[in-house]
């Protein structure tokens, strides 16, 4: 990127009284944050500390509480419980206007009355930025959202992905200690959601500024984050890196959200250690437990691109292949083995009703206490 | 097969390669030539033709005779007022109450009452509740906030707060219909940028309805341009309040000359025309479109 627009972005702070100083802050934390709509807790004791320019994603289905502890953290909502802190400054007490907070909304909140470049130029104008300097601002964040050729355009005048750059440049060029994404992508078509992560991911490392990004896309999570939080229910399910998260899931509603297909309820004959011999129809299979289990019954998760075609050094069995899906890149095969249906990832071609041999490693037969909904794949 | 091709052509409203859609606006038209232009021209042909004298001798009476061009300037000094008090205090009430609570809906309901009532009946009623010896002057005199009842009837106050009652409602109403309609989180996204209630106001919610703001101007003040009811119970229609609309009825019904009541309409009609023209015209140097944030 254009390195004089990365510098006249994140210059010209010291005429910003309020907030912050050099890159921001060290940390913000959020210590218990609570959040109940009347008998509905939709955000349950949230703990979570957040470093200078770290990228933290919070992933969950809709209506996991995601996007109220962002909310929660704008200003926009009041805590029921709990305390949000910038360094040593007690911050959930402030108001939205008070917190200097950059924002992207969903929809993109483009103030349809005023041009691209008033746009981006009001959160300068409130803080009573000179003519001069805020032209020169508003220039530099044009640029590295490139959009400097419809800087005079209404955001009706604009497509999707060049309204939603306005958001976001919107939101950087008061240079704010923290940015805050409330699912940007999700009303763009699948190829601009590529092109505008890709957009996003450059900006953040020219701004450098810690930012929370909320989306129920384990893609858009595990390709931008450095730290993940999985909400559920308004808990926090797991809070860790992608590589973790992706490779170690906690329990099964992370496993779920990590792309664990193939979720099946399973017996269990013994445990030693973290090895654990597993019953399934008729088939033994060893699997490696995640948190502590006894013998009974348990539920497994294995990822369809650890399935492999084909007989390994252990953990084989056979099943008769029912659908077959053409993916482009491989295929994706449902196969009918005695513990349930598997899927499965393979780029050779089977055909319906083929009997293939199918093995897993026992590393990745990931084991978790039974949950009640494991029955059969999902 | 034929069955089928003939289904979609029914369905495509094409049958016989006639479009008849076109034709539907004829009903509509009738009507406005029926009940608008018919009786518009007639008045305009009516009011052209006066019992002695050349075609516009009515108009040059009227603008000679201090007695009948004086009511513009006095039905202007009653319903500008009216109208500026009725949006101008229905902004700030509709703002406080844009999000939708349980109050929101008993007072929109309370507040469609006075518009069904009609004008006669509230002018009726505040006759007497705000007479020498209605409820109103009673309670400043036991409190002893006057010593003699305040004069509120059979004057220009009577008229105005007549209008002002009948008229609010539906400025209100109007007003708070385009409020609702500017996305919420266009002042969220304000207030993440550092502006407060005020400044969130005037640069978000002002802007995006002012469009609103005209339109509900123009027919509130249509609406209190043609006072009659009013100013006659409760004003003092010889003097203060002879507004336009009883110099018609008077050279209608006192005078019988149709001619001129039908000249004095004209003019009125032409009066409220430049008000409109005047204020929608300024309506062009705001922004007009959907007052949403993006893709929704």
């Amino acid at each position: 990127m254009n390195e004089a627009a990365r510098k006249s972005v994140s210059g010209g702070r010291a005429a910003e009284a309020g907030t912050a100083r050099d890159g921001g802050f060290e940390e913000l934390k959020l210590d218990r944050v609570t959040r109940r709509f009347h008998e509905t807790i939709a955000l349950d004791a949230l703990t979570l500390t957040i470093r200078r320019g770290e990228f933290v994603a919070l992933l969950g289905p809709s209506g996991c509480g995601k996007s109220t502890a962002l909310n929660c953290v704008a200003g926009l909502l009041p805590l029921s419980d709990g305390s949000i802190w910038l360094d040593e400054r007690r911050i959930d007490v402030l108001k939205p206007e008070e917190r200097g907070f950059g924002m992207v909304f969903q929809n993109y909140a483009l103030f349809p009355h005023m041009s691209v470049r008033a746009n981006i130029g009001f959160g300068l104008k409130m803080r009573g930025i000179a003519r001069a300097e805020m032209r020169t601002r508003v220039d530099a964040a044009l640029d590295l959202v490139q959009l400097r050729a419809h800087a005079e355009k209404l955001p009706g005048q604009l497509s999707g992905g060049q309204q939603q750059r306005v958001a976001l440049a919107r939101a950087i060029v008061i240079d704010p200690p923290l940015i805050l994404m409330d699912e940007p992508l999700s009303n763009l078509d699948a190829k601009l959601r590529l092109e505008m992560r890709h957009e996003i991911r450059r900006i953040h490392r020219a701004v450098h500024r810690a930012t929370i990004y909320v989306t129920h896309d384990q893609d858009e999570a595990l390709s931008l984050a450095d730290r993940i939080v999985v909400l559920q229910d308004g808990r926090a399910q797991q809070i860790g890196t992608p590589e973790d998260l992706y490779a170690r899931p906690a329990n099964l509603a992370v496993a779920r959200f990590m792309g664990y297909r193939n979720i099946l309820d399973i017996g269990v004959e013994r445990v030693e250690g973290k090895r654990a011999s597993l019953l399934g129809g008729n088939l033994r299979l060893e699997g490696t437990a995640q948190t502590a289990i006894s013998a009974g019954r348990a539920t497994i998760a294995m990822r369809p691109e650890e399935v492999a075609l084909g007989a390994g050094s252990r953990n084989t069995f056979s099943g008769t292949v029912d659908q077959v899906e053409y993916c482009g890149r491989d295929y994706l095969v449902d196969v009918v083995t005695p513990m349930g249906t598997l899927y499965l990832r393979t780029d050779r071609r089977v055909s319906p009703d083929e009997v293939v041999q199918l093995s897993i490693p026992p590393e990745r037969v990931l084991v978790f206490p039974p949950d009640g909904e494991g029955e059969g794949a999902r | 097969m034929a069955a089928r091709a003939t289904e979609s052509d029914t369905i495509a409203g094409r049958t016989a390669g006639f479009d008849a859609a076109p034709l539907l606006w004829i009903p509509a038209a009738l009507v406005v030539v029926a009940l608008f232009l018919y009786p518009f021209g007639y008045g305009l042909v009516l009011s052209l033709t006066p019992a002695k004298g050349d075609v516009l001798a009515n108009y040059q009476r009227f603008f000679t005779d201090q007695r009948l061009w004086q009511t513009i300037s006095t039905t202007l000094w009653i319903a500008l007022p009216a109208t500026l008090i009725n949006v101008g205090v229905s902004i700030p009430i509709a703002f406080v109450m844009r999000h939708p609570a349980w109050y929101q809906r008993a007072l929109t309901t309370l507040l469609v009452v006075p518009v069904t009532l009609g004008t006669v009946l509230v002018a009726e009623g505040l006759l007497t509740y705000l007479g020498p010896q209605g409820w109103f002057n009673r309670l400043l005199l036991d409190l002893h906030l006057v010593a003699a009842p305040v004069r509120l009837t059979h004057n220009y106050w009577g008229v105005l707060l007549s209008l002002v009652i009948t008229g609010f409602p539906f400025a209100f109403l109007l007003i708070l219909s385009y409020l609702t309609g500017i996305d919420p989180s266009l002042a969220r996204a304000a207030a993440t940028l550092g502006a407060r209630p005020g400044a969130q106001f005037r640069h978000i919610y002002l802007p995006l309805l002012a469009p609103g703001l005209a339109i509900t101007f123009c027919l509130a003040f249509v609406q209190a341009f043609s006072v009659f009811p009013s100013a006659v119970l409760l004003g003092a229609p010889a003097g203060p309040t002879r507004v336009i609309s009883i110099a018609a009825y008077q050279a209608a019904f006192e005078d019988y000359d149709y001619s001129m009541a039908s000249a004095i309409a004209m003019i009125m009609g032409g009066v409220q025309l430049i008000i409109v023209a005047a204020v929608l015209s300024a309506r062009g140097f705001f922004y007009r479109g959907p007052a949403g944030g993006g893709k929704g």
